[in-house]
């Protein structure tokens, strides 16, 4: 496995920049700019790489969708979010048609944020395609072909020309797929939702999304210890604080900053990327969470190795 | 874990130290128990001096909260003060500052919350 891309990372919903929202970050930039001229576009590129990227840049809105790149001609991709949509249209502009290829598609769970871009994911309309769902509930092909059917969309599922397939894959279990050991885990969430890790020769990415961390159950902290360690990346539902997830958000599935920076540390893993992001925080918001993550991890790393967080926004590659 | 008490102008001070992570979150939650039990309506309001502890994990902050929320349903008053400056960075980062009610000092706490 050689990078991950992320196509889409936010949680729940989809959401777009506003008029406003950029309105913002123009006035941020010329305000930081303070009447400087610039001579050059080097210069100009120079002045804006100093700016914050809640000013130059966004987080995003496509709900969850990401990449492995691999050096195989078999792609790997976690979930079917609106991120799907962007994605497919990269892998026809890189192939061309026709130019058949083979999609892995894993999926956490039946969510619609989680689904809702399979039917805009343009390599399902070529022929010669293959597609292999892979995921660990009983429904995943009907929900699959549901969002598909009259009335919720106007192509129905029978349409897509691509020869699709699905993997019912059994949870705990290292399935060996195109080159890569790939173990599902059960994870807390309602209707249950399934984290992947990815082993290759070389490598470790584990996609750990819609998972809630009940703080007082030791057995299934150790298990998630166990199913990230020494991961080169680790992909983890950041979606609240500590606080909202034990609190007036308990039981909605989802996990926090700070448990990802635990359960990171004690597994040793390399890399935690902080995804699936609340719809409500914009990007400044989302920036201060990464700063005060990294803070976090700095003043309870003790004598364990640094391990390095970010925040996950689309587009965004990361060398693993 | 021990857990001494004292009384000041009518508070009743438990001194909590050392390293609250997940393992000893148990032996924490256990201990603190016989407190909770008196932290009701009517009775000394109940303040943790946390001067003494140098790290809390997300399964301390939990029994923290816990803690309050029991004190709460009991009508019972329930504070923390003195928190080290690490500690209290992982309160601001896990947003447990605006959920539990912390004081900057026992004196400052105590002026609030005593008789």
């Amino acid at each position: 496995m050689k990078r991950v891309v992320f196509w889409g990372t936010r949680g729940s919903l989809p959401v777009a920049l506003t008029s406003r929202d950029i309105r913002e970050k123009i006035t941020a930039a010329l305000s930081a700019a303070n009447g400087k001229s610039f001579k050059t576009q080097g210069t100009l590129d120079a002045f804006v790489d100093t700016l914050p990227f809640a000013v130059t840049g966004t987080f995003g809105g496509n709900s969850s969708c990401v990449e492995i790149v691999r050096d195989a001609p078999d792609h790997f991709i976690c979930d079917m979010g609106s991120g799907a949509r962007p994605l497919g249209q990269a892998k026809i502009a890189r192939y061309g048609v026709p130019n058949p290829q083979t999609y892995h598609l894993f999926i956490s769970h039946l969510h619609w944020d989680h689904l809702m871009g399979f039917p805009y994911f343009a390599p399902m309309y070529i022929p010669g395609n293959r597609i292999i769902i892979h995921g660990c509930h009983q429904q995943l092909e009907e929900a699959v072909r549901m969002q598909m059917r009259s009335p919720n969309f106007p192509v129905d599922y029978s349409q897509a020309g691509a020869r699709i397939e699905f993997d019912l894959m059994t949870p705990g279990k290292a399935h060996f797929i195109s080159g890569v050991n790939v173990t599902p885990k059960l994870q807390l969430h309602v209707g249950d939702s399934y984290g992947y890790r990815f082993e290759s020769i070389d490598r470790t990415v584990v996609y750990s999304t819609d998972s809630e961390h009940r703080l007082e159950d030791l057995e299934s902290q150790k298990a998630f210890v166990n199913f990230f360690a020494k991961a080169d990346l680790v992909i983890f539902d950041a979606m609240y604080s500590l606080a909202e997830a034990v609190s007036v958000k308990a039981d909605w599935g989802h996990s926090s900053n700070v448990v990802g920076v635990e359960l990171c540390q004690l597994a040793q893993a390399r890399r935690l990327a902080l995804f699936h992001h609340e719809p409500v925080h914009d990007d400044k918001q989302l920036s201060r969470l990464l700063a005060e993550s990294r803070r976090l991890e700095l003043i309870t790393r003790g004598e364990n190795a640094p391990l390095e967080v970010i925040s996950a926004y689309d587009g965004l590659t990361i060398e693993l | 874990m021990n857990l001494p008490t004292r009384e000041q102008s009518g508070v009743l001070i438990v001194s909590v130290s050392g390293r609250i992570d997940h393992l000893a979150s148990e032996e924490f939650t256990q201990a603190i128990e016989p407190i909770l039990q008196q932290c009701k309506n009517g009775n000394r309001p109940v303040l943790l001096d946390f001067s003494a502890v140098e790290y809390i994990s997300s399964a301390g902050l939990r029994v923290l909260m816990m803690a309050s929320r029991r004190a709460k349903a009991e009508k019972g008053v329930f504070a923390i003060a003195s928190l080290q400056p690490l500690v209290q960075e992982v309160f601001a980062i896990s947003r447990f500052n605006l959920i539990m009610p912390c004081y900057v000092s026992i004196d400052a706490a105590c002026k609030v919350l005593g008789s």
